[in-house]
């Protein structure tokens, strides 16, 4: 895999795109840490930090307000760097733990739709005439449900919860996989290491997945990094509503909880909330712009 | 002529997300604690109570499929009795056991009978109209799971081909929230919807189309990286955040514009806003790229060369050319001006059908759910004819077969 090693190479040479690596890593921390903390607090049965209740302590902003204003910090008050919310639950643990489900959410969708769209892609593309049919036939079908609505139906059918929401995005965004990978696995067909591994007898799932799959994976590499913050995003959408994630810190969920405190003044909750959504993104983003100049050659030839 | 077997398979998928995987739509509608004749009650009005594809016989609430281990043998006949849940009504029934001791009782008199069917191991038996069967005793060669089923109307009498033929028939099916039928529910919400997405479709496609342009026309330049940055920027903000933001800010803190309401002109103005500046960066880079694949090519260079102004070029010539994909994807969007927006009509109280559905979805009123996504995907199938015969009109070497 030198090629891929190259590419990291590339990012890594920029800044902006060094800086769009060094904020996912903090991520990658963060949700690491977070799934710590989540299944030790399962493994021992002992309340979450982020979900211990504070009744004394609601709405106290975040601890470097403080140190602007001077007021001594009252006996008894845990430290809330980025404040606490309605019950007294610490803003940034909950963060934390939105960051790991977030990060479950864009994996495990990914895990679904990819597979998925690269299977059905590379057999359509592969075999073309009747097989190609019918997966052109699978991905008009499911491209034409109206989006998010049918996220939120599947949601909905499938019972709310995480289940749901992973089956909701993983089910319905794999067609722009399948119909990339398909393009370009029919570019390769034709080509002749392909015809020379046909002559030899290797049967069609070998020349499929070992040798025409491995020349198709910058397309995998991009639609990752666009799929992710997507789903990040459907799923925020989604908890925000009500339907998805069930009794446990995600974005969504915080936003909605911080919203009617909004009005109050409660600030921080949604601030930082937006804010750890929005760099994510916007990290992933810009990243899958970089690579999609560095990987798709049609691109490339263009803007040189 | 692809529009058939994707219109096929679009009915296919909605049946099987909400037939099949949705499970039983009586048990969600009237929760988990009603009884089983109610269940049954409510699949028999709903049609819910026929075989998915097709098959004459259905099992049905009463029993279901029991294990032979938890039936006892009642002393005097050697037969065991079924746990029916409740009295079967009249209609013919199908039992995998040997022998089966009916008893009987007429609804309106009260009167009971008993009957003793007797046979190999499959055995069908009638109940009379006007009776129902209160007990069942069943003997001889009992397999390991007694399924009892009903028969259905046909072999063709399938919830598939009554979905089908009812949607042909333009009927959606009935609410169970309102106990109306679903189009007169989806009726009022369609001009709600339109009055707020047109004006979003309109308004952002033509601003992002000028602002593509411009980018496009000062390729490189700081304007075109300072746009091309600040749409990454929009694109990052959550949708949800626009929503919440814009109302806070725009319509609480600086009162602006009314906060919830539709009552007039005045109260779209926030909503439309939000909704042209949520999709603006995505459109924004969209269309920039869709004009720079036609900038270099060389009929660009030619009117260069002829001494035409640049904003000429841009305009006749270059945006005339990058219609194509500019129309395709705009037409994609077409289909949500119906289907409305699911944010922004709940948190403006627009009682649109993004309303609508949401509601349908938190009160999981499941033939409204459907009803829309249908009508989504039948509307996306139209305009994608539409676009087809577009492309013939606006690029002249696309001919239609």
């Amino acid at each position: 895999m030198a090629r891929d090693r190259n590419i990291f190479a590339r990012l890594w040479r920029r800044w902006d795109t060094r800086l769009c690596l060094l904020i996912i890593a903090v991520y990658c921390f963060a949700a690491a840490y977070g799934e710590i903390v989540y299944q030790a607090a399962r493994v021992t049965d002992r309340t979450p930090g982020y979900n211990v209740v504070h009744e004394t302590s609601r709405y106290v902003p975040p601890a470097f307000v403080r140190v602007f204003s001077h007021a001594p910090r009252p006996a008894g008050q845990p430290i809330y760097p980025l404040g606490s919310d309605n019950l007294g639950r610490d803003v940034l643990q909950r963060l934390v733990q939105g960051a790991r489900i977030a990060f479950h959410v864009g994996i495990i969708t990914s895990l679904i739709a990819i597979p998925l769209g690269v299977i059905l892609g590379s057999l359509g593309g592969y075999f073309g005439g009747r097989v190609d049919s019918v997966v052109v036939w699978l991905c008009a079908t499911v491209a034409s449900m109206p989006g998010l609505l049918f996220i939120l139906a599947i949601a909905m059918v499938v019972g709310q919860g995480l289940l749901g929401v992973y089956l909701g995005i993983g089910l319905t965004t794999w067609v722009n996989v399948c119909r990339n990978v398909r393009g370009e696995v029919m570019k390769h067909r034709g080509r002749a290491y392909v015809q020379a591994a046909q002559v030899l007898g290797y049967s069609h799932a070998r020349i499929m997945f070992r040798h025409i799959l491995p020349n198709v994976t910058h397309i995998i590499l991009i639609a990752f990094s666009i799929r992710f913050p997507s789903s990040v995003a459907t799923e925020v959408f989604i908890s925000f509503l009500g339907i998805g994630v069930q009794g446990e810190p995600s974005w969504g969920i915080m936003i909605n909880n911080a919203r009617l405190r909004l009005w109050q003044g409660v600030w921080w909750e949604m601030a930082f909330v937006t804010l750890a959504i929005f760099a994510l993104v916007l990290a992933f983003n810009h990243l899958a712009d970089a690579l999609r100049d560095l990987l798709d050659p049609a691109l490339r030839t263009e803007q040189e | 002529m692809e529009i058939v077997p994707t219109t096929f398979g679009v009915l296919m998928l909605t049946f099987l997300l909400f037939y099949v995987v949705g499970g039983s739509p009586a048990e969600v509608v009237l929760g988990k604690n009603a009884t089983a004749e109610a269940l049954a009650a409510f699949d028999a009005r709903y049609g819910y109570d026929k075989p998915l594809f097709c098959g004459n016989w259905t099992g049905i609430r009463a029993l279901g499929a029991t294990a032979r281990a938890k039936l006892e043998k009642r002393g005097a006949t050697g037969l065991c009795r079924l746990p029916i849940a409740y009295a079967l009504p009249a209609g013919e029934y199908r039992v995998n056991a040997g022998r089966v001791l009916l008893g009987l009782r007429e609804s309106a008199t009260g009167a009971a009978d008993e009957a003793l069917v007797d046979g190999p191991a499959p055995l069908t038996f009638a109940v009379r109209e006007g009776w129902t069967a209160v007990s069942l005793d069943v003997g001889n060669s009992l397999p390991a799971t007694l399924r009892l089923e009903k028969k259905s109307g046909g072999l063709c009498d399938s919830q598939f081909v009554h979905y089908v033929a009812s949607l042909l028939r333009g009927d959606l099916g009935l609410s169970t929230e309102h106990n109306l039928p679903v189009s007169r529910v989806l009726k009022g919400g369609v001009g709600p919807s339109l009055a707020l997405t047109v004006p979003i479709l309109v308004c952002g496609t033509l601003l992002a189309v000028m602002l593509g342009l411009l980018c496009a026309a000062w390729r490189g330049g700081l304007a075109d990286k300072a746009v091309l940055i600040l749409s990454t920027v929009l694109m990052s903000v959550n949708y949800v955040v626009w929503v919440l933001a814009g109302q806070f800010l725009l319509a609480f803190k600086l009162r602006l514009f009314p906060i919830w309401g539709f009552e007039s002109a005045a109260y779209l103005v926030l909503p439309v806003l939000i909704g042209i500046v949520s999709g603006l960066g995505r459109d924004v880079r969209f269309f920039r790229a869709a004009i720079l694949d036609e900038v270099y090519k060389p009929y660009v260079r030619t009117a260069q060369a002829k001494g035409l102004s640049g904003s000429r070029i841009m305009i006749c010539h270059v945006l005339r050319n990058s219609l194509i994909p500019i129309v395709t994807y705009v037409s994609l969007s077409i289909p949500f001006l119906f289907t409305g927006s699911l944010m922004l009509e709940s948190f403006f109280g627009i009682p649109g059908l993004g309303n609508v559905s949401l509601n349908a979805i938190h009160s999981s009123d499941m033939a409204v759910v459907r009803a829309v996504v249908i009508l989504g995907a039948l509307l996306y199938q139209g305009v994608n004819l539409l676009t087809d015969l577009c492309y013939a009109w606006l690029d002249p070497r696309v001919r239609l077969r």
